[in-house]
């Protein structure tokens, strides 16, 4: 909405079962007859004019944990209310912004700077907050809780809508309502949910807010009363920006994988730099030179006024016993695949994992470096199998022997000795195109000319073919 | 050429050669005789692969760190990076035009500050004049041993130059110099 604002009756939609529902709403929207959860066919026969884009809830729910960590400003105490609000208990903060009124106010002027239209309330309770801010919103004075939220209607009561149409249908429309009748019938009919909740608003029973720890952010930013454009300078920078997050790092255990350094120039321009380590890693030494390439790179125009980096991706990194030369080198190979990696790309560094099959082509996995362990024990080799593969190439022969005299690749080759047949089935279970010509018998072809080839024989599909060379 | 003598250890942080139709063999075998992580460097294109099930006599594929090169510029970049880090023991790689001289010296100045010893496996005549020393290598047909290479050292900055046979002991994992072939009946088969 902030980027793109929209005039009209505008509504965000949601897909449960097999059809669409309003989730969200603008004010020219609700002024038009249409409420929350209609079903999207209805509200386009009231309002045919009705803009509306498919709800992302996810990321919904991102924002409303990035608005309640924002809120922190105002209080400790913060909790996300719901699927939609975030509630803040104010108690002893008040002052520090002159009132809950002036804090009031200052919450919603930031809120319109930033293009969002909240409704607020104060109240003694977290549920009589919760009913006046989203009924008309204000300010309950303190031990007025009862005459700020009487005349509300009952579903203010964070109740089911069940729960509130049914108490329309016996006419206790309004909280007031509710408290004037006798307590044990209403608690029969409808639970002991109700009177918990009208009890939780009215303050009869505390319901204390859990502020939630969310999990560990791992962001640091600097913002420069001078504009930077040195090289030096900018690492000065990153240097004290490294050392504040690899604190949190190492405070929560944890170590960068991936690191984005953005830098805001004066114009408005923003530089991002990424840089991918292929292990986690938290060591400041370590972690800058890795930056300085790209850093060289950057146009700083009129200068830099503000740096952030961000741990985008991180992984556990329990601290461990570190031991003298072994662990040097492996710090120094990480460093190297990290280096490379992050020019030639991380799926071009790669190694050896083995593989169940016997199929020779198949016998191992080539998988990036950074995404797999060292596998040390296991291997097995054979004085059968050559040093390198090729893909086949068809040469011309005959016969379920290997031939006597041959041409490859442009060489006359006299066969001196061969041994095998060794032969592999394919596997049936896997549909490989290569395997399609059936069975294959392969021969240790040693020549007169001193190569060693690999060739097989398809007696399904009589032809020969040279796949490998030995040393 | 002198066939008695031992072969020649390749000298520690230095570049060295290949050609000929034995050079991955030669790669290997020489890879062999350290402890230390090996980087083999080959062009992203290129369709001939190593296969752990046969190189795995060599040296141990859990040692072996592959890196695929999307352009030639890259894969110097990257023989230069591993060779300065000293992470690795000895790196290994197939440029596929001749090098340069500056080129050349890069590496060769990369390989001293890292104390990393290089291999290029280099197209006959294809050589860069900057190398310590290069090796043609081809197998050799022989009635009995079919591991058997001819190794010759065709250009060397420091020494001599000389041809050797070897064959590979899988026993003891390491590079065997046989005599030349008038006298390798000394070594014959007791059954004849």
């Amino acid at each position: 909405m902030r980027i793109r604002p929209i005039e009209g009756p505008f509504a965000l939609t949601h897909r449960s079962g097999n059809a669409d529902h309003l989730h969200c709403l603008n004010g020219v929207a609700t002024a038009r007859g249409l409420r929350r959860g209609m079903p999207l066919a209805d509200a386009r026969a009231l309002c045919p004019d009705l803009v509306t884009r498919p709800s992302d809830l996810p990321r919904e729910a991102a924002f409303l944990s990035a608005l309640a960590r924002w809120m922190g400003r105002y209080a400790p105490w913060v909790a996300r209310d719901g699927l939609n609000g975030v509630m803040v208990d104010l108690t002893g903060s008040a002052h520090l912004f002159g009132g809950e009124a002036a804090l009031l106010r200052d919450l919603q002027t930031r809120m319109v700077r930033n293009g969002i239209t909240a409704q607020t309330g104060i109240a003694d309770t977290g549920g009589a907050a919760h009913a006046i801010a989203r009924h008309g919103g204000g300010i309950a004075a303190a031990g007025g809780v009862m005459e700020a939220i009487g005349p509300l209607p009952v579903a203010a009561l964070r109740i089911d809508s069940d729960t509130a149409a049914a108490l329309a249908r016996l006419g206790l429309r309004t909280i007031r309502d509710l408290v004037l009748v006798p307590r044990a019938p209403l608690a029969r009919r409808f639970g002991a949910g109700l009177m918990l909740r009208l009890d939780q608003a009215l303050g009869a029973v505390s319901e204390p807010i859990s502020a939630e720890t969310g999990p560990p952010h791992f962001a640091v930013r600097m913002t420069l009363p001078e504009p930077i454009g040195l090289v030096s300078d900018v690492e000065a920078g990153l240097q004290r920006l490294l050392d504040r997050l690899c604190e949190t790092l190492a405070l929560h255990g944890a170590g960068a994988r991936r690191l984005r350094l953005e830098l805001r120039r004066v114009d408005g321009a923003e530089a991002v730099l990424e840089i991918g380590l292929a292990r986690a890693m938290r060591d400041p030494a370590r972690i800058l030179p890795l930056f300085r390439a790209a850093i060289a790179e950057v146009e700083a125009g009129f200068g830099i006024d503000r740096m952030r980096l961000v741990g985008a991706l991180t992984e556990p990194m329990p601290a461990v016993q570190l031991s003298a030369a072994q662990e040097k080198g492996q710090d120094k190979l990480a460093d190297l695949v990290t280096r490379l990696g992050n020019r030639l790309g991380f799926e071009n560094v790669q190694r050896f994992l083995q593989a169940e099959s016997h199929i020779p082509e198949r016998s191992y996995l080539i998988a990036p470096m950074t995404f797999s362990a060292v596998e040390e024990t296991g291997w097995s080799a054979t004085d059968r199998r050559p040093l390198t593969v090729f893909p086949p190439e068809r040469i011309d022969a005959a016969g379920p022997t290997p031939p006597a005299r041959f041409r490859w690749r442009r060489m006359a080759l006299v066969t001196g000795r061969a041994s095998g047949p060794e032969r592999l089935t394919p596997e049936w279970w896997f549909d490989d195109p290569a395997w399609r010509s059936g069975l294959r018998d392969y021969w240790k072809v040693e020549t007169r000319q001193g190569r060693r080839l690999w060739l097989y024989h398809t007696p399904q599909s009589p032809a020969w073919y040279v796949q490998g060379e030995f040393a | 050429m002198r066939t008695d003598l031992a072969l020649p250890p390749l000298a520690p942080a230095r570049v060295h050669e290949a050609t000929g139709p034995g050079a991955v063999g030669f790669a290997l075998m020489q890879a062999a005789c350290q402890t230390a992580p090996v980087t083999w460097i080959t062009p992203a294109h290129d369709a001939t692969h190593l296969l752990p099930a046969g190189m795995g006599r060599m040296l141990s594929p859990s040692r072996m760190m592959l890196v695929r090169a999307p352009s030639e510029t890259d894969l110097l970049w990257s023989v230069e990076e591993a060779l300065r880090s000293g992470a690795v023991g000895m790196v290994i790689a197939s440029p596929a035009k001749p090098l340069s001289l500056t080129a050349g010296r890069r590496l060769q100045l990369a390989a001293e500050a890292g104390r990393t010893m290089g291999l290029l496996l280099v197209r006959d005549g294809a050589g860069s004049n900057a190398v310590e020393t290069r090796w043609h290598c081809a197998p050799l047909w022989d009635e009995r041993i079919s591991t058997l290479q001819e190794w010759s050292l065709i250009k060397n900055k420091k020494g001599t130059l000389g041809t050797w046979a070897v064959n590979w002991d899988d026993t003891s994992r390491s590079v065997r110099v046989v005599s030349k072939a008038g006298e390798r009946a000394l070594v014959a088969d007791p059954a004849h």
